[in-house]
């Protein structure tokens, strides 16, 4: 038996490739600017204020500016165009490329698989996520526990940099974190760690009640994922418009 | 308030078929099953469209409309313009019986082939009492009409006819789910997921969520807890270290 003989690839009629397209211009524009950023190397440190980017935290290795390095510099001067964040970027790209959302949106916005719902990819063989190298999308729960600790020490800079006053940097940096906060804890790995794993809700109240309430969170995934991303590169925007001496900081204290 | 509609509906059977035009009186408050059952009535009397319930409620009246796959009985003609010729097509992914009925028995193979409630051998009727938020999860999944407009929307067998038997569709993963979270299955899901009904397949784009009547987050709340569980067994390099050394 056949399917109904219909040649069109898709008889919608909607903008259907809005989507897809606004999405894979978000995307690629974002990496533009971090790509850039990164191996820019400077204006990531404002010293009178403390305030350190969080594309840049921990600044690890020994070309840091050593006020900056808050947790030591572990590693040598890297060689050639490498700088410090190329240590801390596999793990922050590797949880957001393996993120559910984020797996959504490329592969619809990239890969068209399937552009949009009900309209034929153009893809002849397709095995999705069974074979390398899409099979490694498993390992996101530890990119999760990454960038969980890279979380941590965003948050801990944030804090540090209330020590020479108040400004709208501080601010900014506090946002910023909160963001990512909401994002990383909406996680969906996040949420099966804390609770969605268990069978048995009924016998652990606490957990089901984390359950809970990252579910409510988890509801707004794709928000949070595109919120906190857009808002990292508005912080590092900021910090480096200040370090650079472009704008000056507004003061509230000091 | 009623006007003349512009249709067109796909005509035919397994050996071929075409859009045909149609003009068709549209009246206040109709959805787009009245219009194909005023069409039988008047201009079409062997048009082939299979329905029930005409409440949303039992999935029979499945197709595409201006090429998204929706039930008929709960698209409303007010949500297009008079001008507009809409467009009545048959589930693409299920081969076709006659113009808008197709044989949707892809799906009742799938269900047959998850195994079912397995509670305690030792489990005496009555012994147990279930709580509701053990039951929250499942119910979500239960409120599902079996429409199967998930698993005509689902890109890995919409668009690769030799996945339909490795893929059981997010229906039936959902079907797997649903009976791993009950508090008393104790039958082994996570592998058979993976393994016997194509979990690895879903890339969590999330059409059948999008399409679903029901409004159940199939992909949210059944496939990608399921992805986690499988991850959880196969993918944590520590239980996968284990594993090889000592051969469990
Ligand atoms: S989320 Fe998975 S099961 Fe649902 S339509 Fe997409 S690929 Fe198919
Ligand atoms: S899950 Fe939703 S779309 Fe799929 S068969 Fe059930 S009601 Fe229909
Ligand atoms: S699912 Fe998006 S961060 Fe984990
Ligand atoms: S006729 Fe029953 S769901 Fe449409």
């Amino acid at each position: 038996m056949a399917r109904a003989e219909i040649a069109a690839r898709t008889l919608r009629t909607d903008r259907w490739w809005l989507p897809p397209l606004t999405t894979f211009v978000g995307l690629l524009l974002i990496s533009i600017y971090a790509a850039f950023r990164t191996f820019q190397g400077d204006y990531y440190w404002v010293d009178q204020y403390h305030y350190l980017t969080p594309m840049y935290s921990p600044c690890l290795t020994e070309e840091c500016l050593p006020a900056a390095s808050h947790f030591g510099q572990w590693f040598p001067a890297l060689p050639g165009f490498l700088t410090p964040p190329v240590i801390i970027i596999p793990f922050l790209l590797g949880f957001r490329i393996t993120c559910y959302y984020y797996r959504k949106a490329y592969y619809r916005a990239a890969w068209a698989s399937p552009p949009a719902c009900a309209v034929a990819e153009p893809h002849s063989k397709y095995t999705g996520e069974t074979r390398f190298p899409l099979i490694a999308q498993n390992l996101h729960r530890y990119f999760f526990y990454a960038a969980s600790i890279l979380l941590l020490i965003n948050i801990y800079d944030a804090i540090l940099a209330f020590g020479t006053g108040l400004g709208l940097g501080n601010i900014i940096l506090l946002a910023n974190v909160a963001l990512l906060g909401a994002y990383t804890l909406s996680c969906h790995s996040c949420r099966h760690i804390a609770g969605g794993r268990l069978k048995h809700f009924s016998k652990h109240p606490v957990r089901y009640w984390m359950w809970t309430q990252i579910s409510k969170l988890n509801n707004r995934h794709m928000q949070l994922a595109w919120a906190s991303l857009i808002f990292v590169c508005l912080t590092d925007l900021y910090v480096a418009l200040v370090a650079s001496g472009t704008i000056s900081d507004l003061r509230f204290i000091n | 308030m009623s006007y003349q509609g512009k249709f067109r509906v796909w005509r035919g059977d397994d050996s071929g078929g075409a859009l045909e035009d149609f003009t068709v009186e549209v009246n206040e408050g109709e959805v787009v099953l009245d219009i194909i059952h005023r069409l039988q009535a008047t201009q079409a009397p062997d048009l082939a469209v299979r329905w029930n319930c005409k409440a949303g409620k039992c999935g029979s009246c499945s197709a595409e409309i201006n090429g998204r796959p929706r039930l008929l009985c709960m698209t409303r003609m007010s949500t297009f313009t008079e001008g507009e010729t809409i467009t009545v097509t048959p589930m693409r992914t299920f081969p076709i019986i006659r113009d808008l009925v197709t044989d949707v028995s892809f799906n009742y193979t799938k269900a047959r082939e998850v195994p079912s409630f397995a509670p305690p051998k030792d489990l005496a009727p009555g012994e147990y009492r279930m709580q509701q938020v053990d039951v929250e999860r499942s119910q979500e999944f239960r409120k599902c009409i079996e429409c199967f407009l998930c698993q005509n929307t689902c890109h890995v067998v919409r668009d690769h006819e030799e996945n339909k038997e490795a893929f059981s569709g997010p229906r039936f993963l959902m079907r797997v789910a649903e009976l791993e979270m009950h508090p008393l299955d104790t039958a082994d899901r996570v592998d058979q997921a993976q393994e016997e009904h194509g979990l690895g397949l879903c890339n969590i784009t999330k059409c059948c969520s999008e399409v679903c009547p029901e409004h159940i987050h199939i992909t949210d709340n059944a496939l990608i807890p399921m992805k986690e569980r499988v991850a959880d067994r196969k993918y944590d390099p520590i239980v996968w270290l284990g594993n090889k050394l000592f051969k469990r």
